[in-house]
């Protein structure tokens, strides 16, 4: 399967590196502003965006050919304003989408994203009946449009050069949206976080906000062609929230977001060439021998995102229960010097089988128990001799801390709450866990130094490390 | 307050080196009147608490003097100059829960926020701001948190970052929603602590206040709000059970009315 994975990628040529390097630098450029999208929890207003500037793209179009046609511009300039006009058309409807729908929640009293989907659907759908009505005068594809042809956009090279037109639209892109980042940093960052007092202190977050509406139109514009604007939605918002759960400084997220929008593109391609040959011939579909890149593109951004799901070190599922799991592990470790402790006070130290099979543990609890006793003889906190379990130096310290904890603790329930001697134990046994040794100083005191528990039981002085 | 309709008043005439001046300030939401024609001027060198049930109109009081709350009349002064000129003189401290606090940004950048209209547009926050910021956040204990994200601080840590934030704002008035609330017994030391040495300094702050039972040991001067101004002064005179009574007692069920008229007006 490994060869075979190689003999698909053998026939790379420069024109697969052009549709992965034009992938990169369309989905980098979308992470950028994606990126404050995603914080402002405004990632609906992309995925809005991406549809209704459809409706600009094509006003542009129809505007500059209706110029060339009145012979107001010559011919030879007619490519470049018609690009101007597709820019400038997408980015009016970018802005009059956000003001609509501003003013469909203020004035028809909706939720922001009810208001954002009467505004997304209406200006959609009047984009895709304007593609339909001048389908006789001008060349839009429309499945191009939706899906994005990563593959033909790189075969529109400028001049002699080799370098793809929509690789050179897109790194332009990129590199307006890395400057406007660097520039107003500070700005974006004050704006989504507290935009109350970016407006006391006169920083104009209506304005940054507008600046980033305005990057985030053009930018799914000139990612229009290679990714299309169905797909266009990934590469905006799922990197960004990856890298939300990657990093918990923004110029880390605005990193990784970026360095995820580069490995999407690479991989995405990658895949895009191998997956499907040698995962559909083997379903029986010998038939489905490629998959588009931008499709690829998003799966494995979306791949990336469930990994990060689970393996985030700090906001990681897995990371979670793994955090937990270790939380457990201690206190059953303690649980167990406790007990020792305890039974050496009065009796005979306690054997394996005993601490083991202590009847008020359950199966799970037993099992971790043993594995506790492993651990803590190879850290030297407690040792076995004939069949009983002592405490060293070491663990008696540590079993002394948690007593002491237990007991102090006891003394002050038993003080400020009327319960029920019986009733003590219980919140002791699970508060324990958590005092150290200047919150037990703190209790002592506030108890004036007892010597005993409400049972009567003697509370250990504090172990000296 | 005079009790006798009848009886003609002049317009308050207000002194021009009061911090905050309000002259008939009536503010609505989506056209219902929340507040109204409250005239106001905060005395200097006081620590002010606003008083009043919920949805007396207290936060918006103060959201509608800066600004962020469109006024249907009046005029607000912060030191005898509009709120546009004086925007250094005035440090505001919002809810704690007005803000995202899963954002990906450590205690020491959000006090550093504070400073950002003195570090200027498209400037960096440079080493020399960090430090204004750290010596804000030991000022509140808070040093050793100064690296942590902010959703990793208690409830109290949280508010001693926005009142560092306002502090590094080096302001000469404070206007505070609410910062006594949810926090624990350390940070409500280390606010009062705060509000006295800021009073030493010659500074003014008002404060909404919940806890009654405080108002008379933490403030100098209360004023009490339930939808318009009831009374405001010093705390010895201003704060009687005969005040609290009319602040507490109820709306005034007329201007609750007619408040509600102007919101859904009856279709002919």
């Amino acid at each position: 399967m490994v060869a075979e994975f190689w003999t698909y990628l053998s026939d790379w040529s420069s024109f697969d590196t052009w549709i992965v390097v034009t992938a990169a630098l369309s989905a980098m450029a979308c992470a950028l502003p994606g990126c404050f999208l995603v914080l402002r929890r405004q990632s609906l207003l992309g995925d809005v965006l991406s549809h209704t500037v459809l409706l600009g793209i094509v006003l542009g179009f129809l505007g500059s050919h209706a110029l060339l046609v009145g012979g107001w511009i010559l011919p030879s300039s007619y490519p470049a304003i018609q690009k101007a006009a597709i820019f400038a058309g997408a980015i009016i409807i970018g802005m009059i989408t956000a003001v609509l729908a501003d003013a469909v929640k203020r004035i028809g009293r909706t939720e922001s994203s009810a208001a954002l989907g009467v505004v997304y659907t209406t200006l959609f759908a009047a984009g895709l009946l304007l593609i339909r009505l001048a389908a006789d005068h001008i060349h839009i594809d429309a499945d191009c449009v939706l899906f994005g042809m990563e593959e033909t956009a790189v075969l529109d090279t400028v001049g002699t050069t080799g370098i793809p037109r929509s690789a050179i639209v897109n790194g332009g892109m990129l590199l307006v949206n890395g400057l406007l980042v660097l520039l107003f940093f500070k700005e974006l960052r004050l704006s989504s976080f507290d935009p109350q007092l970016a407006d006391t202190l006169g920083l104009r977050p209506g304005v940054i906000n507008m600046v980033l509406l305005i990057a985030t139109s053009a930018t799914l514009v000139a990612a229009f062609e290679s990714v299309g604007n169905i797909l266009v939605i990934a590469m905006l918002i799922v990197p960004p929230a990856t890298a939300f759960l990657l990093s918990d400084r923004l110029p880390f997220m605005v990193l990784w977001s970026l360095f995820l929008a580069g490995f999407c593109a690479i991989f995405g391609h990658i895949f895009a060439l191998t997956v499907p040959p040698i995962l559909f011939s083997r379903m029986g579909w010998p038939e489905v021998d490629g998959a588009r890149t931008a499709g690829m593109m998003a799966s494995v951004a979306g791949i990336c995102f469930f990994g990060a799901l689970l393996f985030s070190p700090r906001k990681g599922v897995l990371s979670k229960l793994f955090y937990h799991w270790q939380l457990q592990l201690r206190f059953i470790a303690e649980d167990v010097l406790g007990t020792i402790y305890r039974s050496q006070e009065t009796r005979e130290p306690p054997s394996k089988q005993a601490l083991v099979f202590d009847p008020s543990l359950r199966w799970k609890q037993r099992l971790l128990t043993m594995w506790a006793l492993v651990r803590m003889k190879q850290l030297g906190l407690v040792v076995q001799q004939q069949g009983e379990v002592l405490l060293t130096a070491k663990g008696t310290s540590l079993a002394e801390a948690i007593v002491r904890s237990h007991r102090l603790w006891e003394s002050y329930m038993a003080r400020h709450l009327q319960l029920p001697d019986v009733h003590l134990h219980a919140t002791a046994e699970w508060v324990e866990h958590y005092l150290d040794p200047a919150l037990r100083e703190a209790l002592e005191s506030e108890l004036d130094r007892p010597q005993s528990d409400p049972q009567g039981k003697q509370i250990p002085a504090e172990p000296v490390e | 307050m005079s009790t006798d309709a009848a009886t003609s008043r002049t317009p308050p005439e207000h002194p021009v080196t009061s911090p905050l001046t309000i002259d008939d300030m009536t503010v609505a939401y989506d056209r219902k009147p929340v507040l109204w024609n409250v005239d106001y001027d905060a005395p200097v060198g006081k620590l002010v608490a606003i008083v009043g049930p919920n949805g007396a109109g207290k936060s918006t009081l103060i959201r509608a003097v800066l600004d962020l709350v469109p006024r249907v009349s009046g005029v607000v002064q912060f030191f005898g100059q509009p709120y546009r000129q004086q925007r250094n003189r005035v440090a505001y401290v919002p809810q704690r829960g007005s803000v995202d606090w899963d954002f990906p940004v450590s205690a020491l950048d959000v006090v550093a926020m504070g400073l950002y209209r003195q570090i200027g547009w498209c400037r960096p926050v440079t080493k020399k701001f960090k430090e204004l910021a750290m010596q804000a956040l030991d000022r509140l204990g808070m040093a050793a948190f100064a690296r942590r994200q902010i959703s990793q601080l208690s409830g109290g840590q949280q508010q001693r970052v926005f009142l560092a934030r306002a502090l590094v704002q080096e302001a000469d008035l404070y206007l505070m929603d609410e910062p006594f609330t949810g926090v624990d017994a350390a940070t409500e030391r280390a606010i009062v602590d705060l509000l006295r040495e800021l009073q030493t300094q010659g500074k003014t702050a008002l404060v909404v206040h919940h806890d009654l039972q405080t108002v008379t040991e933490y403030f100098d001067d209360v004023l009490l709000l339930n939808l318009h101004l009831i009374a405001a002064g010093p705390t010895e005179d201003v704060f009687t059970v005969e005040n609290l009574r009319k602040t507490y007692g109820g709306k005034l069920a007329l201007l609750d009315q007619v408040g509600q008229r102007i919101a859904v007006p009856e279709t002919r």
